[in-house]
């Protein structure tokens, strides 16, 4: 049979044509998206399941527990879901408060490229909570302080400021911290910094501006100016500088 | 047992033989059966026996109905078994030798034993489901040109049929851990898809830092912990408990600049570790062995009482000669200065520079513009 030449109909209708396939692709692909989170949170609950009720059995078995492990870790679920039970109630013996100590430490590395290694009690049980996964019992304040205590021994790095009626958990260190860099870093041009002219441009809570401010002070490293209406934080060390750029 | 199927003894196309081991006795469910002594034989699609001393009595059941496999252990006058559980067969299966059983299971009592063997093949053919792979025999016509090229409807019928399949795998391997353990290379497989897959239409599995962080600690597994009932109480398994600590931490420490505080340390490793806890306090005696056994982490305690891990090539030397080429290069640097060039903090940039000055390899000029060190000229000029 002779093949006739296509029309412009007949292209327009491929056009139309094809356009429908891409609908229906992105419409498939969509809904397996949508599937798969299914799955995933399916998969969740199981392994959270698992987890709370096979701990030793999946400990014994060596090859298991690596796998175990590898499914946690590409969903994201907590392995570690050991419930308080009485001898840790008691005695604060058992694993429960060393695994609250682990995942303590983890909210806090999490956050604090955000907050600067300073976090509200109050925030960090919401976030330990949620991280632990729908099975979890409840966390109280009590026990996170508990189970920062335990984690003393590891030195001073970690600490509890209680301020208030509440408490600040305090994770990285003055030595350690990047606070102090950034603060320099806004002092840049001018030399000098306040309070306001950080808490705008970093967006830190008060309470983090000073703890910065004050060891700075305290370890000479600026000089305080309050002959206008705000303090003024001095660099002299970037009096040098600040000349120039004037 | 009434799965079996009485069969000639010849191999499919495609199949081939696995294992096989002798004086092998079946049994339906719990009760003893005339099969008592027979030549067991496992190829990639089936479970075979032959009667050891009627050659034409053979029995097969497919793998396909193999759900699942137990080992249980020989004991007292009691040889080990292989429990078979299998599912319902496909009404068009050849006759057996029962016509109907209650019971879910037949078991493979091992007489001459070599069960151990047989196990693991079996779990591996379990696993690598060749009978599924070979080509099915054409469906002859019925299907016609429309066949060979789904359209769209066949397409979304295919993909609903892989995720009724892909629910049904997880719920069926969740629902003991027996059944998980042996899937569980599939789970892990399923459970990595499906977080690619997330990731790739999302950008991540989840919107929660913490979560993000917890996987990503998690993923650095160590995969054989060292723990006290591996390595007994005293020093033995803290040395080797150091050994472990400092191989595993050195990459994390090169990524956060060479330090880390131990409680950071504690919360990494024992991510790494899963389910295997360390407590703070053997972590501490762990890390305190560093130095005696010569490994390349330190354990520094500041004055203030913050303890942390140090890289020994964050060592003393190394920081020295790093700052002794940036005053060169720069003439002149306070502790803010370096602190800024480096990314540190100023704390311990000010720490870096008074221990160059301390090797003579700066000079100090203290004014009240604060403390700026310089080259030490009065050595190199």
């Amino acid at each position: 049979m002779h093949r006739r030449g296509a029309g412009i109909a007949a292209i327009k209708n491929k056009n139309l044509a094809q356009a429908r396939y891409k609908d229906k692709g992105t419409e498939i692909a969509e809904g397996q998206v949508a599937q798969m989170a299914k799955q995933m949170e399916t998969f969740k609950v199981h392994l959270e399941n698992f987890a709370s009720q096979h701990k030793e059995e999946i400990r014994k078995n060596s090859e298991f527990r690596v796998q175990f492990q590898e499914m946690c870790a590409s969903i994201g679920v907590d392995p570690l879901a050991s419930s308080k039970g009485f001898w840790a109630e008691m005695l604060g013996v058992g694993d429960f408060y060393y695994e609250l100590g682990v995942q303590i430490v983890e909210v806090c590395l999490a956050t604090g490229h955000r907050n600067g290694g300073l976090i509200g009690i109050e925030e960090l049980r919401d976030r330990v909570v949620k991280s632990r996964g729908k099975k979890s019992q409840d966390i109280s304040i009590d026990d996170l302080l508990r189970a920062i205590k335990k984690l003393k021994v590891l030195g001073n790095g970690f600490s509890v400021i209680s301020c208030g009626r509440s408490y600040m958990v305090q994770s990285v260190p003055g030595e350690l911290s990047m606070d102090h860099t950034s603060v320099i870093q806004q002092a840049q041009n001018s030399a000098y910094v306040t309070v306001s002219q950080i808490k705008k441009n970093l967006n830190w809570e008060t309470e983090r501006i000073h703890r910065a401010l004050d060891y700075l002070v305290k370890e000479g490293l600026v000089w305080t100016d309050k002959q206008s209406s705000e303090t003024q934080y001095w660099f002299p060390s970037l009096f040098a500088g600040a000349m120039n750029a004037s | 047992m009434d799965r079996f199927e009485w069969i000639d003894f010849s191999l499919q196309p495609g199949e081939s033989n696995v294992i096989s081991q002798s004086g092998v006795a079946l049994y339906d469910g719990p009760d003893k059966t005339s099969f008592n002594d027979g030549l067991m034989v496992l190829t990639t699609h089936r479970l075979i026996w032959k009667d050891t001393l009627n050659r034409s009595r053979v029995l097969a059941v497919s793998l396909s109905l193999v759900v699942r496999i137990e080992e249980q252990p020989s004991g007292f006058a009691k040889s080990a078994k292989i429990e078979v559980h299998l599912q319902k067969a496909n009404s068009g299966k050849a006759p057996g030798p029962v016509a109907s059983s209650q019971h879910d299971y037949v078991r493979l009592s091992f007489r001459n034993s070599g069960e151990v063997e047989f196990y693991r093949y079996f779990m591996e053919q379990l696993r690598e489901r060749r009978w599924e792979k070979t080509v099915p025999p054409a469906d002859p016509v019925s299907g016609g040109g429309a066949r060979n090229r789904p359209g769209i409807m066949g397409i979304e019928r295919s993909i609903q049929h892989k995720q009724r399949d892909m629910d049904m795998n997880i719920s069926q391997s969740f629902k003991d851990l027996r059944m998980l353990m042996e899937k569980a290379k599939e789970m892990v497989q399923l459970s990595k898809t499906i977080s690619t897959k997330i990731r790739e239409k999302q950008g991540d599995i989840t919107e929660d830092e913490t979560v993000k962080f917890k996987s990503y600690l998690l993923s650095m597994g160590i995969a054989d912990p060292v723990t006290r009932e591996t390595h007994g109480s005293g020093d033995k398994y803290f040395t080797e408990l150091a050994r472990q600590l400092a191989a595993v931490l050195e990459k994390p420490l090169q990524e956060c600049g060479g330090i880390m505080t131990l409680s950071d340390v504690y919360c990494r490793v024992n991510r790494a570790r899963g389910m295997e806890l360390l407590s703070p306090e053997d972590l501490l005696n762990a890390c305190e062995m560093f130095e005696f056994l010569k490994l390349p982490v330190r354990l520094k305690t500041f004055d203030s009482g913050v303890m942390v891990l140090q890289l020994l090539s964050h060592s003393e030397e190394e920081v020295v000669r790093q700052t002794q080429a940036l005053l060169k290069d720069k003439e002149s640097l306070t502790a803010e200065e370096l602190a800024q060039q480096l990314g540190l903090s100023v704390i311990l940039a000010k720490e870096r520079l008074l221990l160059t000055e301390k090797m003579s390899k700066a000079c100090r000029d203290e004014t009240v513009e604060g403390l700026r060190f310089y080259p030490n000229y009065f050595v190199t000029k």
